[in-house]
Protein backbone atom coordinates (compact mmCIF):
# COMPACT_ATOMS: atom_id res chain seq x y z
CA UNK A 1 0.00 0.00 0.00
CA UNK A 2 1.16 3.16 -0.73
CA UNK A 3 1.78 6.12 1.38
CA UNK A 4 -0.68 8.35 -0.13
CA UNK A 5 -3.36 5.28 -0.42
CA UNK A 6 -3.27 4.84 3.55
CA UNK A 7 -3.45 8.23 4.29
CA UNK A 8 -6.41 8.52 2.65
CA UNK A 9 -7.57 5.43 4.51
CA UNK A 10 -6.61 6.99 7.61
CA UNK A 11 -8.69 9.89 7.00
CA UNK A 12 -11.76 8.55 5.80
CA UNK A 13 -11.58 6.29 9.33
CA UNK A 14 -10.96 9.63 10.99
CA UNK A 15 -14.37 10.88 9.59
CA UNK A 16 -16.14 7.92 11.14
CA UNK A 17 -14.48 8.14 14.53
CA UNK A 18 -15.28 11.57 14.82
CA UNK A 19 -19.37 11.47 13.49
CA UNK A 20 -19.31 7.65 15.99
CA UNK A 21 -17.51 9.70 18.85
CA UNK A 22 -20.07 13.05 18.49
CA UNK A 23 -22.72 10.10 18.46
CA UNK A 24 -21.56 8.49 21.54
CA UNK A 25 -20.62 11.49 23.41
CA UNK A 26 -24.05 13.28 22.91
CA UNK A 27 -26.09 10.21 23.51
CA UNK A 28 -24.39 9.07 26.54
CA UNK A 29 -22.73 12.23 28.37
CA UNK A 30 -25.52 14.75 30.09
CA UNK A 31 -25.06 18.06 28.69
CA UNK A 32 -26.61 21.26 30.47
CA UNK A 33 -29.46 19.06 32.49
CA UNK A 34 -30.52 16.63 29.26
CA UNK A 35 -28.17 15.09 26.46
CA UNK A 36 -27.75 16.65 23.02
CA UNK A 37 -29.15 13.49 21.14
CA UNK A 38 -31.97 11.69 23.58
CA UNK A 39 -31.17 8.18 23.42
CA UNK A 40 -34.97 7.69 22.77
CA UNK A 41 -34.52 9.58 19.54
CA UNK A 42 -30.93 8.67 18.65
CA UNK A 43 -29.77 5.47 20.81
CA UNK A 44 -26.27 4.97 21.04
CA UNK A 45 -23.83 3.65 18.77
CA UNK A 46 -22.92 1.31 21.22
CA UNK A 47 -26.57 -0.29 21.19
CA UNK A 48 -26.68 0.51 17.85
CA UNK A 49 -23.59 -2.53 17.67
CA UNK A 50 -25.25 -4.86 19.79
CA UNK A 51 -28.26 -4.85 18.39
CA UNK A 52 -26.83 -5.77 14.93
CA UNK A 53 -24.17 -8.46 16.53
CA UNK A 54 -27.14 -9.52 18.53
CA UNK A 55 -29.33 -9.73 15.14
CA UNK A 56 -26.81 -11.59 13.23
CA UNK A 57 -25.91 -14.12 16.52
CA UNK A 58 -29.65 -14.92 16.88
CA UNK A 59 -30.46 -15.15 13.01
CA UNK A 60 -27.01 -17.82 13.13
CA UNK A 61 -28.45 -19.62 16.19
CA UNK A 62 -32.05 -20.19 14.55
CA UNK A 63 -30.54 -21.63 11.19
CA UNK A 64 -27.87 -23.74 13.61
CA UNK A 65 -29.87 -25.04 16.58
CA UNK A 66 -32.25 -26.42 13.69
CA UNK A 67 -32.52 -30.04 13.31
CA UNK A 68 -34.01 -30.03 10.05
CA UNK A 69 -31.74 -29.32 7.11
CA UNK A 70 -32.71 -26.19 5.18
CA UNK A 71 -35.02 -26.69 2.46
CA UNK A 72 -34.24 -24.72 -0.55
CA UNK A 73 -37.45 -24.04 -1.83
CA UNK A 74 -38.44 -22.24 1.67
CA UNK A 75 -35.38 -20.36 1.62
CA UNK A 76 -38.35 -16.70 0.92
CA UNK A 77 -40.97 -18.86 2.68
CA UNK A 78 -41.33 -16.65 6.54
CA UNK A 79 -42.51 -19.53 8.02
CA UNK A 80 -39.57 -21.61 7.31
CA UNK A 81 -39.09 -23.30 11.11
CA UNK A 82 -35.17 -22.70 10.63
CA UNK A 83 -34.40 -19.69 8.21
CA UNK A 84 -37.70 -17.66 8.59
CA UNK A 85 -37.58 -14.10 9.58
CA UNK A 86 -34.11 -14.37 10.49
CA UNK A 87 -31.72 -11.38 9.43
CA UNK A 88 -30.23 -14.00 7.19
CA UNK A 89 -33.49 -14.18 5.16
CA UNK A 90 -33.82 -10.58 5.28
CA UNK A 91 -31.33 -9.30 3.77
CA UNK A 92 -31.43 -13.27 0.70
CA UNK A 93 -35.30 -11.64 0.47
CA UNK A 94 -34.24 -7.64 -0.58
CA UNK A 95 -30.86 -9.12 -2.44
CA UNK A 96 -33.34 -11.63 -4.29
CA UNK A 97 -36.31 -8.49 -5.09
CA UNK A 98 -33.42 -6.30 -5.56
CA UNK A 99 -31.71 -8.67 -8.70
CA UNK A 100 -34.57 -10.06 -10.10
CA UNK A 101 -35.80 -5.94 -10.62
CA UNK A 102 -32.70 -5.03 -11.72
CA UNK A 103 -32.73 -8.28 -14.38
CA UNK A 104 -36.19 -7.35 -15.31
CA UNK A 105 -35.90 -3.52 -15.69
CA UNK A 106 -32.37 -3.70 -17.55
CA UNK A 107 -33.59 -6.29 -19.73
CA UNK A 108 -36.85 -4.59 -20.61
CA UNK A 109 -34.68 -0.69 -20.63
CA UNK A 110 -32.83 -2.19 -23.35
CA UNK A 111 -34.62 -3.96 -25.50
CA UNK A 112 -37.36 -0.81 -25.40
CA UNK A 113 -34.26 1.45 -25.88
CA UNK A 114 -32.82 0.10 -28.79
CA UNK A 115 -36.05 -0.13 -30.78
CA UNK A 116 -37.26 3.55 -30.22
CA UNK A 117 -33.90 4.29 -30.70
CA UNK A 118 -33.89 2.77 -34.34
CA UNK A 119 -37.69 3.80 -34.78
CA UNK A 120 -38.07 7.87 -35.36
CA UNK A 121 -41.49 7.45 -35.71
CA UNK A 122 -42.19 5.13 -32.43
CA UNK A 123 -39.87 6.99 -30.04
CA UNK A 124 -41.16 10.66 -31.39
CA UNK A 125 -45.07 9.04 -30.55
CA UNK A 126 -43.80 7.49 -27.18
CA UNK A 127 -41.79 10.20 -25.87
CA UNK A 128 -44.34 12.63 -23.88
CA UNK A 129 -45.33 9.10 -22.69
CA UNK A 130 -42.21 8.04 -21.41
CA UNK A 131 -41.59 11.46 -20.10
CA UNK A 132 -44.49 11.74 -18.15
CA UNK A 133 -43.62 7.94 -16.56
CA UNK A 134 -40.09 9.06 -15.96
CA UNK A 135 -41.38 12.51 -14.16
CA UNK A 136 -43.95 10.52 -11.76
CA UNK A 137 -42.50 9.85 -8.35
CA UNK A 138 -42.25 6.30 -7.90
CA UNK A 139 -43.72 5.76 -4.65
CA UNK A 140 -47.15 6.10 -5.27
CA UNK A 141 -46.97 3.30 -7.23
CA UNK A 142 -46.11 0.68 -4.59
CA UNK A 143 -49.95 0.77 -3.14
CA UNK A 144 -51.34 -0.21 -6.83
CA UNK A 145 -48.48 -2.98 -7.18
CA UNK A 146 -49.27 -4.07 -4.05
CA UNK A 147 -53.07 -4.64 -4.76
CA UNK A 148 -52.17 -6.49 -8.37
CA UNK A 149 -49.55 -8.12 -6.86
CA UNK A 150 -49.73 -8.60 -3.24
CA UNK A 151 -47.28 -8.64 -0.36
CA UNK A 152 -44.60 -10.70 -1.50
CA UNK A 153 -41.94 -10.17 -3.37
CA UNK A 154 -42.98 -9.31 -6.89
CA UNK A 155 -44.84 -6.08 -5.65
CA UNK A 156 -41.31 -4.92 -4.29
CA UNK A 157 -39.61 -6.47 -7.31
CA UNK A 158 -42.32 -4.08 -9.60
CA UNK A 159 -41.21 -1.35 -8.05
CA UNK A 160 -37.30 -1.75 -8.47
CA UNK A 161 -38.29 -2.73 -12.20
CA UNK A 162 -39.84 0.73 -12.82
CA UNK A 163 -36.72 2.55 -11.26
CA UNK A 164 -34.23 0.68 -12.86
CA UNK A 165 -36.07 0.65 -16.57
CA UNK A 166 -35.72 4.32 -16.97
CA UNK A 167 -32.48 4.42 -15.95
CA UNK A 168 -31.56 1.72 -18.47
CA UNK A 169 -33.99 2.74 -21.61
CA UNK A 170 -32.47 6.62 -21.33
CA UNK A 171 -29.19 4.90 -21.17
CA UNK A 172 -29.17 2.37 -24.01
CA UNK A 173 -31.59 5.02 -26.33
CA UNK A 174 -28.74 7.95 -25.97
CA UNK A 175 -26.11 5.05 -26.78
CA UNK A 176 -27.47 3.78 -29.78
CA UNK A 177 -28.24 7.39 -30.88
CA UNK A 178 -25.12 8.55 -29.85
CA UNK A 179 -23.34 6.08 -32.16
CA UNK A 180 -20.15 8.28 -34.14
CA UNK A 181 -21.13 8.96 -37.62
CA UNK A 182 -17.96 8.06 -38.74
CA UNK A 183 -17.54 4.73 -36.64
CA UNK A 184 -20.96 4.07 -38.50
CA UNK A 185 -19.70 4.71 -42.21
CA UNK A 186 -16.47 2.96 -41.23
CA UNK A 187 -18.60 -0.29 -40.38
CA UNK A 188 -20.51 -0.17 -42.88
CA UNK A 189 -17.69 -0.02 -45.76
CA UNK A 190 -15.92 -2.66 -43.93
CA UNK A 191 -18.84 -4.50 -45.45
CA UNK A 192 -21.08 -4.87 -42.35
CA UNK A 193 -24.77 -5.70 -43.00
CA UNK A 194 -27.90 -4.21 -40.39
CA UNK A 195 -27.07 -7.58 -38.41
CA UNK A 196 -23.54 -6.79 -37.92
CA UNK A 197 -23.63 -3.37 -37.09
CA UNK A 198 -26.37 -4.16 -34.72
CA UNK A 199 -23.69 -6.22 -32.82
CA UNK A 200 -20.42 -4.75 -33.36
CA UNK A 201 -21.36 -1.33 -33.36
CA UNK A 202 -25.02 -0.65 -32.20
CA UNK A 203 -24.78 -3.15 -28.98
CA UNK A 204 -21.57 -2.60 -27.58
CA UNK A 205 -21.69 0.96 -27.58
CA UNK A 206 -24.84 0.97 -25.74
CA UNK A 207 -23.86 -1.61 -23.35
CA UNK A 208 -20.80 0.75 -22.36
CA UNK A 209 -23.76 3.30 -21.76
CA UNK A 210 -25.54 0.96 -19.70
CA UNK A 211 -22.93 -0.08 -17.52
CA UNK A 212 -21.47 3.50 -16.94
CA UNK A 213 -25.01 3.90 -15.08
CA UNK A 214 -24.93 0.17 -13.27
CA UNK A 215 -23.81 1.46 -10.06
CA UNK A 216 -27.16 3.83 -10.44
CA UNK A 217 -29.29 1.12 -11.45
CA UNK A 218 -28.67 -0.99 -8.68
CA UNK A 219 -28.76 1.36 -6.49
CA UNK A 220 -32.30 2.22 -7.12
CA UNK A 221 -32.99 -1.84 -7.69
CA UNK A 222 -32.31 -1.79 -4.10
CA UNK A 223 -34.36 1.52 -3.03
CA UNK A 224 -37.24 -0.03 -4.43
CA UNK A 225 -37.15 -3.30 -3.44
CA UNK A 226 -36.50 -1.41 0.24
CA UNK A 227 -39.21 0.63 -0.17
CA UNK A 228 -41.12 -1.80 -1.00
CA UNK A 229 -40.83 -3.68 1.74
CA UNK A 230 -41.04 -0.41 4.30
CA UNK A 231 -44.75 0.09 3.00
CA UNK A 232 -46.40 -3.53 3.27
CA UNK A 233 -44.58 -6.88 3.71
CA UNK A 234 -43.44 -9.69 5.81
CA UNK A 235 -39.64 -9.63 5.75
CA UNK A 236 -36.82 -7.92 4.47
CA UNK A 237 -34.33 -5.24 5.38
CA UNK A 238 -37.31 -2.75 4.64
CA UNK A 239 -39.83 -4.87 7.42
CA UNK A 240 -37.19 -4.68 9.99
CA UNK A 241 -36.61 -1.28 9.58
CA UNK A 242 -40.68 -0.55 10.08
CA UNK A 243 -41.01 -3.14 12.84
CA UNK A 244 -38.66 -1.63 14.82
CA UNK A 245 -39.94 2.06 14.18
CA UNK A 246 -43.86 0.73 14.59
CA UNK A 247 -42.75 0.17 18.24
CA UNK A 248 -40.31 3.09 18.99
CA UNK A 249 -37.63 1.35 18.90
CA UNK A 250 -34.78 3.46 17.94
CA UNK A 251 -32.13 1.37 18.15
CA UNK A 252 -33.92 -1.63 16.23
CA UNK A 253 -34.50 1.73 13.44
CA UNK A 254 -31.00 2.48 13.20
CA UNK A 255 -29.44 -1.33 13.18
CA UNK A 256 -31.42 -2.13 10.79
CA UNK A 257 -29.73 1.09 8.77
CA UNK A 258 -26.27 0.15 9.47
CA UNK A 259 -26.86 -3.17 8.13
CA UNK A 260 -28.70 -1.95 5.11
CA UNK A 261 -25.39 0.60 4.00
CA UNK A 262 -23.17 -1.58 4.43
CA UNK A 263 -24.73 -4.60 2.41
CA UNK A 264 -25.41 -1.88 -0.36
CA UNK A 265 -21.57 -1.17 -0.22
CA UNK A 266 -20.74 -4.59 -0.78
CA UNK A 267 -23.27 -4.73 -3.74
CA UNK A 268 -21.60 -1.36 -4.71
CA UNK A 269 -18.17 -2.78 -4.26
CA UNK A 270 -19.13 -6.21 -6.70
CA UNK A 271 -20.70 -3.77 -9.04
CA UNK A 272 -17.29 -1.70 -9.55
CA UNK A 273 -15.91 -5.12 -10.15
CA UNK A 274 -18.36 -5.92 -12.78
CA UNK A 275 -17.35 -2.79 -14.77
CA UNK A 276 -13.86 -3.01 -14.40
CA UNK A 277 -14.19 -6.16 -16.01
CA UNK A 278 -16.25 -5.31 -18.89
CA UNK A 279 -15.56 -1.54 -19.72
CA UNK A 280 -11.67 -2.50 -19.88
CA UNK A 281 -11.55 -0.75 -23.77
CA UNK A 282 -12.30 2.50 -21.81
CA UNK A 283 -10.27 5.26 -20.95
CA UNK A 284 -9.72 5.29 -17.67
CA UNK A 285 -11.28 9.40 -17.38
CA UNK A 286 -14.85 7.87 -19.24
CA UNK A 287 -15.23 5.01 -16.93
CA UNK A 288 -17.85 5.85 -14.34
CA UNK A 289 -19.28 9.52 -16.40
CA UNK A 290 -22.68 9.78 -18.42
CA UNK B 1 9.62 -1.81 -60.52
CA UNK B 2 12.29 0.58 -60.78
CA UNK B 3 12.08 1.01 -64.63
CA UNK B 4 8.11 1.44 -64.11
CA UNK B 5 7.05 4.63 -65.75
CA UNK B 6 4.62 6.57 -63.77
CA UNK B 7 1.30 7.78 -64.65
CA UNK B 8 -1.82 5.30 -65.60
CA UNK B 9 -1.82 4.90 -69.14
CA UNK B 10 2.06 3.53 -68.88
CA UNK B 11 0.43 0.85 -66.06
CA UNK B 12 -2.51 0.26 -68.11
CA UNK B 13 0.14 -1.20 -71.21
CA UNK B 14 2.10 -3.30 -69.64
CA UNK B 15 -0.90 -5.46 -68.54
CA UNK B 16 -3.25 -6.75 -65.90
CA UNK B 17 -5.96 -6.34 -68.03
CA UNK B 18 -8.91 -7.02 -66.45
CA UNK B 19 -8.16 -4.35 -64.10
CA UNK B 20 -6.38 -1.94 -66.17
CA UNK B 21 -8.84 -1.73 -69.18
CA UNK B 22 -11.06 -0.64 -66.67
CA UNK B 23 -12.01 2.86 -64.96
CA UNK B 24 -12.03 2.16 -61.16
CA UNK B 25 -14.57 5.03 -60.77
CA UNK B 26 -16.00 7.36 -62.92
CA UNK B 27 -18.09 10.24 -61.98
CA UNK B 28 -20.29 10.63 -64.57
CA UNK B 29 -22.12 14.50 -64.75
CA UNK B 30 -22.36 14.22 -61.00
CA UNK B 31 -23.80 17.19 -59.15
CA UNK B 32 -24.48 17.28 -55.28
CA UNK B 33 -26.69 19.65 -53.81
CA UNK B 34 -27.88 19.57 -49.82
CA UNK B 35 -31.06 20.69 -49.29
CA UNK B 36 -31.03 23.54 -46.39
CA UNK B 37 -33.71 24.21 -43.36
CA UNK B 38 -36.08 26.27 -45.03
CA UNK B 39 -36.67 24.37 -48.03
CA UNK B 40 -33.45 26.16 -49.94
CA UNK B 41 -30.74 24.07 -51.38
CA UNK B 42 -27.07 24.58 -51.67
CA UNK B 43 -25.07 23.53 -54.27
CA UNK B 44 -22.05 21.59 -53.38
CA UNK B 45 -20.80 19.99 -56.22
CA UNK B 46 -21.75 21.12 -59.87
CA UNK B 47 -22.01 18.44 -62.46
CA UNK B 48 -18.28 16.94 -62.73
CA UNK B 49 -16.86 14.48 -65.04
CA UNK B 50 -14.34 12.38 -63.72
CA UNK B 51 -12.79 9.16 -64.26
CA UNK B 52 -9.84 7.00 -62.13
CA UNK B 53 -7.91 4.44 -63.46
CA UNK B 54 -7.35 0.84 -62.47
CA UNK B 55 -4.23 1.41 -61.08
CA UNK B 56 -3.99 5.15 -60.82
CA UNK B 57 -3.15 7.23 -57.96
CA UNK B 58 -5.34 10.17 -57.94
CA UNK B 59 -5.00 13.16 -55.52
CA UNK B 60 -7.82 15.45 -55.24
CA UNK B 61 -6.73 19.20 -53.72
CA UNK B 62 -9.26 21.86 -52.93
CA UNK B 63 -10.02 24.44 -50.65
CA UNK B 64 -11.59 24.33 -47.32
CA UNK B 65 -15.42 23.46 -48.22
CA UNK B 66 -15.24 22.75 -51.35
CA UNK B 67 -16.96 19.42 -51.45
CA UNK B 68 -13.93 17.18 -52.19
CA UNK B 69 -14.65 14.98 -49.04
CA UNK B 70 -18.13 14.80 -50.51
CA UNK B 71 -17.05 13.95 -53.94
CA UNK B 72 -15.74 10.96 -52.13
CA UNK B 73 -18.28 10.22 -50.35
CA UNK B 74 -20.75 9.93 -52.82
CA UNK B 75 -17.84 7.43 -55.04
CA UNK B 76 -17.72 5.44 -51.63
CA UNK B 77 -21.62 5.00 -51.79
CA UNK B 78 -22.00 6.65 -48.39
CA UNK B 79 -24.60 9.48 -49.85
CA UNK B 80 -26.14 9.57 -53.26
CA UNK B 81 -25.82 11.73 -55.91
CA UNK B 82 -28.45 14.38 -56.51
CA UNK B 83 -27.92 13.87 -60.20
CA UNK B 84 -25.82 12.11 -62.34
CA UNK B 85 -23.72 8.44 -62.18
CA UNK B 86 -20.89 6.66 -60.78
CA UNK B 87 -19.88 4.15 -62.48
CA UNK B 88 -17.55 1.36 -60.44
CA UNK B 89 -15.06 -0.86 -62.44
CA UNK B 90 -17.61 -0.22 -65.19
CA UNK B 91 -21.12 -1.13 -63.01
CA UNK B 92 -23.22 1.52 -62.30
CA UNK B 93 -23.23 2.14 -58.29
CA UNK B 94 -26.32 2.08 -56.50
CA UNK B 95 -25.44 1.46 -52.54
CA UNK B 96 -22.39 0.89 -50.61
CA UNK B 97 -19.70 0.72 -53.03
CA UNK B 98 -18.25 -2.93 -51.92
CA UNK B 99 -15.15 -2.92 -54.11
CA UNK B 100 -13.56 0.13 -52.20
CA UNK B 101 -11.48 0.74 -48.78
CA UNK B 102 -12.37 4.00 -47.14
CA UNK B 103 -9.98 5.60 -44.71
CA UNK B 104 -11.20 8.23 -43.10
CA UNK B 105 -9.78 11.42 -41.46
CA UNK B 106 -11.22 11.03 -37.51
CA UNK B 107 -10.87 7.84 -36.06
CA UNK B 108 -13.05 5.49 -36.98
CA UNK B 109 -11.89 2.25 -35.13
CA UNK B 110 -14.12 0.70 -32.81
CA UNK B 111 -12.59 1.94 -29.58
CA UNK B 112 -14.49 -1.44 -27.74
CA UNK B 113 -12.16 -3.95 -30.06
CA UNK B 114 -8.75 -4.18 -29.78
CA UNK B 115 -6.16 -3.61 -32.58
CA UNK B 116 -6.40 -7.13 -33.58
CA UNK B 117 -10.33 -7.48 -33.62
CA UNK B 118 -10.33 -4.37 -35.15
CA UNK B 119 -8.54 -5.59 -38.41
CA UNK B 120 -10.20 -9.06 -38.49
CA UNK B 121 -13.36 -7.53 -38.41
CA UNK B 122 -13.58 -6.60 -42.03
CA UNK B 123 -12.83 -10.64 -42.54
CA UNK B 124 -15.04 -12.20 -39.94
CA UNK B 125 -18.17 -9.82 -41.34
CA UNK B 126 -17.61 -11.45 -45.02
CA UNK B 127 -17.76 -15.01 -43.03
CA UNK B 128 -14.10 -16.05 -42.55
CA UNK B 129 -13.35 -18.07 -39.63
CA UNK B 130 -12.43 -16.00 -36.30
CA UNK B 131 -8.88 -17.94 -36.48
CA UNK B 132 -8.35 -17.13 -39.40
CA UNK B 133 -9.20 -13.15 -39.65
CA UNK B 134 -7.19 -13.68 -36.29
CA UNK B 135 -4.17 -14.93 -37.92
CA UNK B 136 -4.58 -12.74 -40.95
CA UNK B 137 -4.95 -9.45 -38.83
CA UNK B 138 -1.44 -10.42 -37.00
CA UNK B 139 0.30 -10.13 -40.24
CA UNK B 140 -1.03 -7.08 -41.19
CA UNK B 141 -0.31 -5.70 -37.59
CA UNK B 142 3.27 -6.75 -38.47
CA UNK B 143 3.54 -5.41 -41.51
CA UNK B 144 2.26 -1.61 -40.05
CA UNK B 145 5.07 -2.53 -37.08
CA UNK B 146 1.90 -2.86 -34.94
CA UNK B 147 2.82 -6.66 -33.81
CA UNK B 148 3.01 -6.06 -30.28
CA UNK B 149 0.14 -3.97 -29.70
CA UNK B 150 -2.14 -6.55 -31.20
CA UNK B 151 -3.89 -6.13 -27.61
CA UNK B 152 -4.17 -2.74 -27.06
CA UNK B 153 -7.23 -0.55 -27.41
CA UNK B 154 -7.46 2.47 -29.54
CA UNK B 155 -7.50 4.45 -26.53
CA UNK B 156 -3.96 3.09 -25.78
CA UNK B 157 -2.46 3.94 -28.90
CA UNK B 158 -1.15 6.86 -30.42
CA UNK B 159 -2.69 8.94 -33.71
CA UNK B 160 -0.22 7.96 -35.80
CA UNK B 161 -0.73 4.02 -34.57
CA UNK B 162 -4.89 4.15 -34.85
CA UNK B 163 -4.36 5.67 -38.41
CA UNK B 164 -2.11 2.67 -39.23
CA UNK B 165 -4.40 0.45 -37.62
CA UNK B 166 -7.05 1.92 -39.45
CA UNK B 167 -5.49 1.35 -42.53
CA UNK B 168 -4.31 -2.18 -42.25
CA UNK B 169 -8.46 -2.59 -41.15
CA UNK B 170 -9.28 -1.43 -44.79
CA UNK B 171 -6.27 -3.04 -47.15
CA UNK B 172 -6.67 -6.09 -45.23
CA UNK B 173 -10.77 -6.47 -47.09
CA UNK B 174 -7.91 -6.16 -50.41
CA UNK B 175 -10.56 -3.46 -51.73
CA UNK B 176 -9.72 -2.56 -55.54
CA UNK B 177 -9.98 1.12 -54.72
CA UNK B 178 -9.23 2.82 -52.22
CA UNK B 179 -10.36 5.48 -51.09
CA UNK B 180 -8.77 8.32 -48.49
CA UNK B 181 -10.21 11.74 -47.02
CA UNK B 182 -7.12 13.69 -46.20
CA UNK B 183 -6.13 10.55 -43.92
CA UNK B 184 -3.05 11.71 -42.48
CA UNK B 185 -4.89 15.27 -41.81
CA UNK B 186 -4.80 15.07 -37.86
CA UNK B 187 -1.19 13.77 -37.75
CA UNK B 188 2.20 15.70 -36.68
CA UNK B 189 4.17 16.65 -39.96
CA UNK B 190 6.74 13.73 -38.90
CA UNK B 191 4.28 11.26 -38.86
CA UNK B 192 2.21 12.16 -41.62
CA UNK B 193 5.75 11.52 -43.90
CA UNK B 194 6.44 7.95 -42.57
CA UNK B 195 2.54 7.31 -43.51
CA UNK B 196 3.03 9.16 -46.56
CA UNK B 197 5.73 6.83 -47.72
CA UNK B 198 3.87 3.56 -45.84
CA UNK B 199 1.20 4.14 -48.03
CA UNK B 200 3.27 4.73 -51.24
CA UNK B 201 5.16 1.34 -50.11
CA UNK B 202 2.03 -0.71 -50.06
CA UNK B 203 0.69 0.68 -52.92
CA UNK B 204 3.39 -0.02 -54.87
CA UNK B 205 2.65 -3.76 -54.12
CA UNK B 206 -0.96 -4.00 -55.90
CA UNK B 207 -1.19 -0.26 -57.37
CA UNK B 208 -4.88 -0.42 -56.35
CA UNK B 209 -6.78 2.60 -57.85
CA UNK B 210 -6.35 5.53 -55.28
CA UNK B 211 -8.46 8.32 -54.33
CA UNK B 212 -6.80 10.60 -51.93
CA UNK B 213 -8.26 13.81 -50.74
CA UNK B 214 -6.48 16.13 -49.04
CA UNK B 215 -5.78 20.19 -48.92
CA UNK B 216 -1.97 19.66 -48.32
CA UNK B 217 -0.74 20.03 -52.25
CA UNK B 218 2.66 19.07 -51.04
CA UNK B 219 1.46 15.66 -50.22
CA UNK B 220 -0.24 15.32 -53.48
CA UNK B 221 2.20 16.08 -55.23
CA UNK B 222 4.54 13.54 -53.51
CA UNK B 223 1.93 10.87 -53.68
CA UNK B 224 0.24 10.98 -56.56
CA UNK B 225 0.12 9.86 -60.72
CA UNK B 226 -2.15 13.09 -61.40
CA UNK B 227 -3.51 15.94 -58.98
CA UNK B 228 -7.41 17.20 -59.91
CA UNK B 229 -7.97 20.82 -58.60
CA UNK B 230 -11.10 21.68 -57.47
CA UNK B 231 -12.55 25.19 -57.67
CA UNK B 232 -13.86 27.03 -54.53
CA UNK B 233 -17.60 26.07 -53.66
CA UNK B 234 -20.73 26.92 -54.14
CA UNK B 235 -20.95 24.62 -56.72
CA UNK B 236 -17.54 23.08 -56.67
CA UNK B 237 -15.85 21.75 -59.98
CA UNK B 238 -12.85 20.52 -61.58
CA UNK B 239 -10.84 23.07 -62.38
CA UNK B 240 -7.20 21.72 -63.47
CA UNK B 241 -5.74 17.98 -64.09
CA UNK B 242 -1.90 17.41 -63.90
CA UNK B 243 -0.08 14.37 -64.34
CA UNK B 244 2.50 14.44 -62.14
CA UNK B 245 5.63 12.56 -63.91
CA UNK B 246 7.89 11.98 -60.86
CA UNK B 247 9.77 8.81 -61.13
CA UNK B 248 9.08 5.66 -59.24
CA UNK B 249 9.61 4.44 -56.37
CA UNK B 250 9.27 7.51 -54.59
CA UNK B 251 10.50 8.87 -51.28
CA UNK B 252 7.25 11.16 -50.01
CA UNK B 253 9.76 13.50 -47.98
CA UNK B 254 13.03 13.25 -50.22
CA UNK B 255 10.80 14.02 -53.79
CA UNK B 256 10.06 17.30 -52.34
CA UNK B 257 14.00 18.26 -52.81
CA UNK B 258 13.72 17.51 -56.59
CA UNK B 259 13.49 20.55 -58.92
CA UNK B 260 10.60 18.82 -61.25
CA UNK B 261 8.44 18.78 -57.44
CA UNK B 262 9.32 22.48 -57.30
CA UNK B 263 8.14 22.99 -61.13
CA UNK B 264 5.07 20.77 -60.78
CA UNK B 265 4.14 23.17 -57.45
CA UNK B 266 4.64 26.04 -58.96
CA UNK B 267 2.60 25.75 -61.36
CA UNK B 268 -0.42 23.69 -59.76
CA UNK B 269 -0.08 26.28 -56.97
CA UNK B 270 -0.61 29.58 -59.39
CA UNK B 271 -4.31 28.15 -60.16
CA UNK B 272 -4.93 26.49 -56.96
CA UNK B 273 -3.96 30.01 -54.65
CA UNK B 274 -6.78 31.71 -56.54
CA UNK B 275 -9.31 29.37 -55.54
CA UNK B 276 -8.24 29.25 -51.97
CA UNK B 277 -7.97 33.25 -51.65
CA UNK B 278 -11.67 32.60 -53.10
CA UNK B 279 -12.84 30.97 -50.50
CA UNK B 280 -10.97 32.40 -48.01
CA UNK B 281 -12.79 35.44 -48.73
CA UNK B 282 -16.37 33.79 -48.34
CA UNK B 283 -16.12 31.89 -45.54
CA UNK B 284 -18.31 33.12 -43.36
CA UNK B 285 -19.91 35.73 -45.44
CA UNK B 286 -22.48 33.44 -46.10
CA UNK B 287 -24.89 31.40 -43.85
CA UNK B 288 -25.48 29.13 -46.70
CA UNK B 289 -21.37 28.11 -46.30
CA UNK B 290 -21.61 27.69 -42.48
CA UNK B 291 -24.31 25.58 -43.13
CA UNK B 292 -22.52 23.67 -45.45
CA UNK B 293 -19.72 23.01 -43.38
CA UNK B 294 -21.71 22.15 -40.11
CA UNK B 295 -23.16 19.52 -42.34
CA UNK B 296 -19.63 17.68 -41.74
CA UNK B 297 -18.17 18.58 -45.35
Amino acid sequence: MNPQRFRLLLLQALVAVLLVGFWHVGSTVPFGGGYLLPKFFFSTPADVGLRVWKLFAEGTTQIVRCSDPIDPSRLLSTSDPCFGKTVWQHLLITLTEGMLAFIIGALAGVALGFWLARNRLLSAVFEPYIKMLNALPRVVLAPIFMLWLGLGIWSKVALGVTLVFFIVFFNVYQGVREVSGVILANARMLGMSERQLFAHVYWPSALSWMFSSLHTSVGFAIIGAVVGEYLGSAAGLGYLINQAEGTFDTTGVFAGMVILAVFVLVIDGLVTLVERRLLVWRPPAAVGQA
Amino acid sequence: MHDRPAGAAAVARRGDADLAAQEAVRFRRVMIAFSLPGGASYPAVAATDLAIGGHEFVAIVGPTGCGKSTLLNVAAGLLAPSSGEVYVLGARLSGINRAAGYLFQQDAVMPWKTARDNVAIGLEVAGIARAEAVAKAQAWLERMGLGAFAERYPHQLSGGQRKRVGLAQVLIRAPKILLMDEPFGPLDAQTRQIMGNLLLELWAFERKAVLFVTHDLEEAIALADRVIIMSAGPAARVIGDHTIDLARPRDASEVRLSPRFHELHKVIWSQLRTEVLKAYNASGATSADAAYSAGGA
